[in-house]
């Protein structure tokens, strides 16, 4: 039955409709008619003022990656839409179901340069895979189902729907139906069962096959299916870094992480395997390093839900174009069981090379002094891998990915094709509302902490017992990284300060405390993970410790290395 | 090797699509020699048609990113011999060149042009036919001055017999009466 309400209104019903329970948002003169109508829905819709809009965007973000369903931030027209864009672009690269609602201008002042007015529609064309301006009030409940049906279904991504303020007040006959599909988009093509059969046929055959899995197979929730293929055709399998905890971090077939700063064996391996199979990921020039070197001997089967994905960057021999789980249960009754034994050895004694030579140093520092790799394992350990583990990004976000240990699926939120300072704080807040039952341990450095170390506000204010540990080594560490590597220690601009952290912590309320020596290591992340509420542990790492493994940039996946070159 | 290529999209005819089309060229910095937008036979599907010169590899890569867009139905490819293609061009010269010999008007025959309009200042002709056409024409012409001189973007019908949207359209109301 349709009901006579105004487009305020309208927008919050919709978003209940749509069975959204959490709201991140920073209001303003062009969305308040919409805040004003959210002050009556206190019950079924909360909402979290974040400190900034970029602080907003990003925590929808962690709260859609840990809970699996579409997340909503609102912000204002003009400078809060345009806050907005470094977290829609974030969303777009790591295909995050986001709906950000801004609002604009009134219709009759669209494109007269008013007060706070920005094309945010043209600003946000290329980072969103739809966007829609409403400037007539009866398209709110068409358009608003198609915003979620787009932003969630097939390869998700950020949707923007921007509100003209006059069509916030006036007044339409609502009535909400959820939209199931769009002439024009087909989120999941039929499967092609010919393909499904040649993939399968091509495992079968395989002598040295190598998985490799992406975020896909969280997407399409095939965690299961994944298991059982890599188990029954004995497959050994490696993440990307938006692929990781699909599979546990200590199933035997996991054999690491793909990549720059991946494990040295899925790297050196992918150019000794006589099959590739890609799930849900789409070769990320951080994967695969120089393209023309990259498993040339290989077949690669790609399965794929993105059509514009496959042949993009790495040829597909055997395409097969669908949802990941759909494929993976079509594929497991034709893959044979098999043993690879000899083959995922060659895993295994990679791996003992790379942890006499990295890992072991990197995870147990003897020196007295603090490694991140070290406060990663003891952070990990201290919460029993049951832990979602959100990081910022660079050296801080590598170690995060190399040493957590998983047990559960989307367990990790990190920023990975755009690769955004400042997004892990945010990020955090957004995955504790997403799962309020599982603790948060966020890992940031304090150059990227300093970037949104406002929305400690927002964390005091609403209690959020997120865990924040401040990796400080006083240095822009990935960029000083780089610098050591390939400018000749040139540390251009990369000695960073910042204030005392503890006391900033303090003056927010919150707990904090600083670790300066190993020895207090794990008794401080003990009393931190006990701690009923948020708290915040700076440690003050090794100043000039690097990440490896690492892949130069414009390498070989097989030139990896596992130190610093001594020439 | 890099070659012209036509490219034509349907699209549902919604504001803001042409500027997520141009994006995807402009992403990779190919430019567009030729554009044109307009309502296809199928009433609210706009048709695209775009000329670039780029390798088979881009134009595959690009017409997938194409496809790819939320309101477009489809996307093709097209080498130039799979497509009859045409574009119109409209000259402008003085009616008194016209008129003081026939040269003139034994170039609008030759180049099998018409005349669309004829004022006591000017004459305006109109030519249909591939672009080194009515460039050939425009450069015939001009040693009579032309004084304006305007040519459309590209618009081009397959040589199969079959109307891909209409068979499109129908597949994916298959596939979507499956679903529901």
């Amino acid at each position: 039955m349709k009901q006579r309400i105004n487009g305020s209104e309208a927008i919050i019903r919709s978003i209940i409709e749509e069975g959204i329970d959490t709201i991140f948002g920073y209001p303003g003169g062009a969305i308040m008619p919409v805040y004003d109508a959210l002050y009556d829905h206190g019950e079924k819709l909360k909402h979290i003022l974040t400190r900034h809009e970029q602080g907003a965007i990003h925590a929808a973000q962690g709260y859609a990656r840990v809970s699996g369903k579409t997340s909503v931030c609102f912000a204002t027209s003009g400078p809060g839409a345009t806050n907005l864009l470094t977290g829609i672009t974030d969303a777009m690269l790591d295909s995050t179901p986001v709906v950000c609602i801004t609002g604009q201008v009134a219709s009759p002042l669209l494109g007269t340069d008013a007060f706070q007015e920005s094309d945010i529609l043209g600003m946000s064309t290329p980072v969103t895979k739809w966007n829609y301006q409403i400037t007539d009030v009866n398209e709110i409940p068409e358009v608003m189902a198609k915003a979620f049906y787009i932003a969630s279904s097939g390869r998700p991504g950020p949707v923007l729907i921007d509100l003209a303020k006059d069509v916030q007040f006036a007044m339409l006959d609502f009535e909400y139906k959820k939209c199931n599909s769009i002439r024009s988009y087909m989120p999941y093509l039929p499967i092609d069962e010919k393909q499904v059969e040649a993939a399968a046929e091509a495992i079968n055959k395989a002598k040295k096959p190598f998985l490799l899995f992406g975020q896909g197979v969280l997407f399409s929730q095939a965690e299961e299916e994944l298991k059982q293929l890599v188990e029954k055709a004995d497959i050994p399998a490696a993440w990307t870094l938006l692929g990781v905890s699909a599979l546990p971090t200590n199933h035997p077939l996991n054999v690491g992480m793909l990549g720059m700063h991946g494990n040295y064996g899925p790297n050196i391996k992918t150019n000794e395997c006589d099959l590739l199979i890609a799930v849900g990921m789409r070769f990320d020039d951080r994967v695969t390093g120089k393209v023309a070197a990259y498993a040339p001997q290989a077949k690669v089967i790609h399965i794929e839900v993105d059509p514009a994905e496959i042949n993009k960057i790495i040829p597909a021999h055997y395409p097969v174009l669908g949802d990941a789980k759909k494929v993976l249960s079509k594929l497991i009754p034709l893959v044979n069981e098999n043993k690879h034994t000899d083959w995922i050895q060659e895993f295994k004694d990679a791996y003992e090379t790379e942890f006499e030579k990295v890992i072991k140093n990197d995870i147990y520092r003897n020196n007295g002094k603090i490694s991140m790799g070290e406060v990663v394992r003891v952070a990990s350990e201290k919460t029993n891998g049951d832990a979602i583990c959100v990081t910022d990004v660079g050296q801080q976000q590598m170690f995060a990915a190399r040493y957590f240990q998983f047990k559960h699926t989307r367990s990790m939120v990190t920023s990975g094709g755009l690769g955004t300072m400042g997004f892990g704080l945010p990020a955090a807040v957004g995955a504790q509302f997403g799962r309020p039952d599982r603790t948060v341990v966020t890992f940031i450095g304090d150059g990227g902490f300093q970037m949104t170390m406002q929305e400690l506000g927002t964390i005091a204010q609403e209690n959020i017992p997120v865990k924040i540990i401040i990796l400080n080594n006083n240095f822009l560490g990935m960029v000083r990284q780089w610098q050591d590597l390939f400018f000749e220690k040139r540390y251009s601009f990369t000695n960073i300060s910042g204030p005392d952290f503890v006391k900033l912590a303090e003056a927010f309320g919150i707990p904090a405390q600083r670790v300066i020596s190993n020895s207090e290591l794990e008794g401080a992340i003990s009393e931190m993970v006990n701690h009923n509420g948020p708290y915040l542990l700076e440690v003050m790492v090794e100043k000039e410790d690097n990440v490896f493994p690492m892949v130069p940039a414009g390498a070989s996946v097989s030139d990896i290395l596992l130190e610093k070159p001594t020439t | 090797m890099k070659q012209e290529y036509i490219i034509t999209a349907y699209s549902e005819n919604h504001i803001g699509l042409l500027n997520r089309i141009t994006i995807v060229f402009t992403r990779r910095k190919v430019n567009i020699e030729s554009l044109t937008v307009s309502e296809s036979a199928h009433k609210g599907i706009s048709k695209f048609t775009i000329v670039v010169i780029v390798t088979e590899e881009q134009v595959k890569k690009i017409v997938q990113q194409i496809d790819k867009q939320v309101e477009v139905l489809k996307a093709f490819y097209h080498t130039n011999d799979e497509m009859i293609y045409q574009e119109i061009a409209l000259y402008k010269v003085a009616t008194d060149d016209l008129t003081e010999s026939d040269k003139i008007e034994t170039l609008i025959r030759k180049h099998n042009a018409r005349i669309l309009e004829i004022t006591k200042e000017y004459t305006v002709i109109e030519k249909t036919g591939h672009k080194e056409d009515t460039q050939e024409f425009f450069n015939d012409l001009n040693q009579f001055r032309v004084m304006q001189f305007i040519r459309s973007g590209r618009i081009a019908i397959t040589k199969s017999p079959i109307e891909r949207l209409s068979e499109f359209l129908k597949e994916r109301d298959e596939i979507l009466s499956e679903t529901d």
